[in-house]
């Protein structure tokens, strides 16, 4: 045990020297250095128990927990993009060295961290991958399915810790599919070895001399490259038991207790866990670093009986052992590739000249690594009170504004000018620190995607661009759900099944594009599917049916209102419920949601030909420009996003029609709304005397409508603040703002207004 | 829910409502306000007079008077707002004056009688007496609740 800590520390200086930037990096030394400890302890007891002991003993856990979550969620990104990646482009083999390592990461965290489950199932799913990586195993869509279940498993894993749970969970079954994985691919290779390395062994057999051959990732040559400085010797021992041994697991521990006496075990394959369930044939591979001769080591390991017998080579770590000529891609050349690439990664080189063919393909990898490094994580709480903070100073700055504009003193102007400047960049940058790309909401469709056109037999191409369009924390945390609800519609009602659509004369595989970008003040999210389209007799029909919409009103609305009816509350157009989407939550929901958020939805189709769902989001929630409007003695805020422009009519332009006031502006015949009557605004008598009206024309989506005040004020930068929980639901009110004089102004909802 | 000071006492703070005292568990009050602007909100309870501003935070402001249809009054120098903590919001009530905060022993809580004031039954907890003052304790919770208002203007 002392020795291990001994161990762990100068491995710990020597990270520290060599200045390691990647917090992951020092996890997968401790790994190690934890298999270390726990194979030791495996000595004595039989149990994985210790590693968790272990795990914590190494690393205060409740002190990187939240480092844990974070990469954990990273690498399951990693894992689900690459996975999809590969699934594309099976023959592409350097996909699966990427996503390897995101696994052996992941695998090597949760064991250091004490989640076995999660160690157990990573595992399982590393001997696959390896699998794949040495071209034993061809990517099927078998194989990828069951990779994606024990993906989904560790993503439910990680939710639990994140959620304060322990991250247990029963994932025998997926093991057991991964297993059988592993079993049923092995009988088809030559070599009936369950594990890699010993098909490494005979795979190199002919061209390499030796018959040990085994592969190191980066960080175990790292350790062994340091261990050789320091004048030990790794070495490299096949080990081959007799055919008859009873007690396979209990040799291999004699053999590592012999080892361990005059080293340090460095890595075995197959791993401790399978040699312990004696998930092997009959030989192994130990890398080990000591200071003995290279005889000596083989003749004490020859010393445990049954062992037929024993080759030992160093290690040859500066160079990788040469490349075959035969097989290009054979088995020592994909550490070094493997290498190459992390490299790569840490040294957030895009560029990534080892795989200067396919650049474009590991362009997220590589996004993924630098941002890493130029980036700290800060508590999203933190940034709330500092935007809170930063409120309360435009507050103020309103109110200095106002001071200033009524002293009139010119040095206090200009102070309070150039103030108001910096605040103006500063509000800018702390706005901008909320900022995240969609990327964030994003990135778990194609996964859903893919789920939900295998479980309908539909053919499905998901599209996305965009990505990178940045919106406010809030509002991205608020949008996943109902797009999620918007592409299951699309995928479930839009797109047919492939000899539908082959008969329609279209190709066979539907296509959803997911598009995000900005505009004005505005993001824009638009789901496109080639699909069916929407039915808008059945739409109408519907609405009838349902009572959502009457028939005299109907004969006045176009196209894109009546498909608007979909959005209404108590309207479902899905003829059968299927799994995936009729939940009993409708578009109504979804509209819901958008508009809570200061946006809206629309939607357009041809039917037979596809539909678009647009739907239009604010930039951010909680600084917001606005009109300062009078009406009476009262203050009320316009949204500028939802101003057209701001006009003054003569009354006499004013028209009646249907009761309704309307005037013809630009040639559109637009309703006014007299605010004075809505909000039943006292002491307006001076609003009858005027011979004009000031109107805000204000739009939602393409219905105007001018709002008549007493009189325009100003434009206005203003913090939203909500009226509290006991005011919820105010007519026509989003909000209200303090003022620089510290009066409360209310926020107008003018899409309430709108009819 | 009253919090007991020494043993079985409740704090409360006492306060003026027409002719008649009220008392608010201490505990439930926020601060006191003097009377300050407040900004009318349209298409809301009447006797939810507005919102103002508490140093920064927009807080709903309800007139008691109001609230129990005892008849207006304007505000005047010894017009107070109380302000509350309810479910991590605020809420101000306009009351005539804040008289007083006492110690009220547990036992002197009595449960209503059938008529006081003209204040409904059902927002009464209980009644304190305490020598020659009489107290209406409030169901603050009662009052606030919107759907348990039955005569709620149709709004």
């Amino acid at each position: 045990m002392t020795t291990d800590i001994i161990r762990y520390i100068e491995l710990k200086n020597r990270l520290f020297n060599k200045k390691y930037s990647s917090i992951y990096e020092i996890f997968l030394i401790i790994t190690d250095i934890s298999e270390v400890i726990v194979r030791k302890e495996k000595k004595a007891a039989f149990t994985i128990d210790n590693l968790q002991n272990q795990g914590v003993w190494i690393l205060g856990q409740s002190e990187y927990l939240e480092v844990f979550i974070d990469e954990s969620q990273e690498h399951l990104q990693t894992l689900n993009d690459h996975l999809m990646q590969l699934e594309k482009e099976p023959e592409d083999i350097s996909i699966v060295g990427e996503i390897f390592r995101s696994a052996h990461t992941l695998k090597g965290m949760g064991a250091t961290m004490g989640f076995e489950d999660l160690a157990r199932l990573t595992h399982n799913l590393e001997n696959v991958l390896d699998l794949i990586r040495h071209e034993h195993m061809s990517v099927t869509s078998h194989v990828m399915d069951v990779v994606f279940e024990s993906v989904d498993d560790l993503e439910e894993m990680i939710t639990d810790i994140a959620g304060g749970g322990d991250g247990s969970r029963d994932v025998s079954e997926a093991v057991q599919k991964l297993e059988v994985l592993q079993s049923g691919e092995d009988k088809e290779t030559a070599a009936k070895s369950e594990a890699a390395a010993a098909v490494h062994v005979e795979s190199s057999q002919d061209t390499d001399n030796t018959a040990v051959s085994e592969s190191y990732d980066e960080y175990e040559r790292t350790v062994l490259k340091q261990s050789q400085e320091q004048g030990y010797t790794p070495y490299k021992l096949e080990i081959t038991l007799d055919e008859q041994t009873m007690l396979k697991a209990a040799r291999v521990y004699m053999v590592f207790d012999v080892l361990e006496q005059v080293g340090d075990i460095i890595k075995s394959t197959p791993s401790a866990d399978e040699l312990e369930d004696e998930n092997f044939e009959s030989s192994f591979v130990i890398t080990v670093i000591s200071s003995v001769e290279l005889e000596e080591l083989r003749q004490r390991v020859l010393k445990v009986s049954e062992i037929t017998n024993v080759s030992v080579e160093v290690v040859n770590v500066d160079e990788p052992a040469p490349a075959t000529d035969n097989g290009s891609n054979d088995t020592p050349e994909k550490p070094a590739e493997d290498a190459s690439a992390e490299k790569n990664e840490q040294q957030e080189d895009a560029a990534k000249p080892a795989k200067a063919d396919k650049p474009e393909k590991q362009n997220t990898g590589s996004k993924k690594g630098s941002e890493l490094n130029k980036t700290i994580r800060v508590n999203i709480d933190r940034l709330d009170v500092l935007m809170n903070l930063f409120e309360e100073l435009v507050i103020d700055r309103g109110r200095l504004e106002q001071i200033s504009s009524e002293l009139n003193n010119s040095e206090l102007n200009e102070t309070v000018e150039r103030m108001s400047r910096i605040s103006g960049d500063l509000q800018e940058i702390i706005l901008n620190m909320r900022m995240m790309p969609i990327d964030q909401v994003f990135n778990r469709f194609p996964r859903m995607v893919r789920s939900l056109s295998k479980e309908l037999g539909k053919k499905v191409n998901l599209e996305i661009t965009g990505a990178e369009t940045e919106l406010d924390r809030t509002i991205i945390d608020e949008i996943g759900d109902p797009l999620v609800h918007l592409i299951r519609n699309s995928i479930d009602h839009g797109i047919e099944q492939p000899d539908v659509r082959e008969a329609a004369g279209k190709s066979p595989e539907g296509n959803v594009h997911l598009s995000a970008y900005h505009s004005g003040n505005n993001v824009f999210i638009e789901i496109e599917d080639d699909g069916n389209g929407i039915d808008q007799e059945k739409v109408i029909k519907k609405s009838l049916e349902n009572g959502v919409v009457n028939e005299e009103d109907l004969e006045k609305m176009n196209d894109q209102q009546i498909f608007g009816l979909m959005f209404a509350s108590g309207f479902s157009t899905a003829q059968e419920i299927t799994d995936i989407s009729g939940r009993g939550v409708g578009l109504d929901v979804v509209r819901n949601t958008f508009e809570t958020l200061g946006g809206n939805i629309t939607v357009n189709s041809v039917y037979g030909r596809g539909s678009l769902f647009s739907v239009q989001l604010p930039l951010t929630l909680s600084i917001i420009d606005v009109m300062l409007v009078e009406i009476g003695k009262e203050k009320y805020g316009v949204p500028l996003t939802a101003i057209v422009e701001t006009a003054i009519v003569n009354k006499n332009e004013v028209h009646s029609a249907h009761g309704q006031k309307v005037i013809d502006f630009r040639g559109n015949v637009i309703p006014l709304v007299f605010l004075n009557e809505i909000f039943e605004v006292p002491d307006t008598e001076t609003a009858g005397e005027d011979e004009y009206y000031s109107l805000v024309i204000v739009s939602k989506g393409d219905k105007i409508a001018g709002l008549v005040v007493d009189s325009l004020i100003g434009q206005h930068d203003v913090v939203l603040k909500s009226l509290g929980s006991y005011l919820s639901n105010v007519f026509a009110i989003s909000g209200a703002t303090i003022l620089g004089d510290g009066q409360v102004a209310l926020i107008l909802d003018s899409n309430a207004l709108i009819k | 829910m009253a919090v007991e000071t020494a043993e079985g006492y409740v704090k409360v703070i006492v306060f003026q409502l027409k002719d008649e005292e009220y008392a608010i568990e201490v505990d439930d009050v926020q601060s006191i306000e003097k009377m300050q602007a407040v900004t009318r909100i349209p298409g809301v309870e009447p006797y939810i007079i507005g919102v103002m501003n508490l140093r920064g935070v927009i807080t709903p402001v309800m007139d008691l008077r109001k609230r129990f249809e005892l008849e207006s009054r304007p505000y005047d120098e010894a017009t107070r707002i109380l302000v509350l903590k309810r479910d991590n919001s605020d809420i101000g009530f306009i009351v005539d004056g804040a008289n007083d905060v006492m110690d009220i022993a547990a036992s002197n809580i009595e449960p209503t009688p059938e008529v006081v004031g003209g204040v409904a039954e059902e927002y009464l907890r209980g009644v304190i007496k305490l020598e020659e003052r009489l107290f209406t304790l409030l169901h603050i919770d009662k009052i606030l609740n919107k759907q348990d208002d039955k005569q709620r203007s149709g709004m």
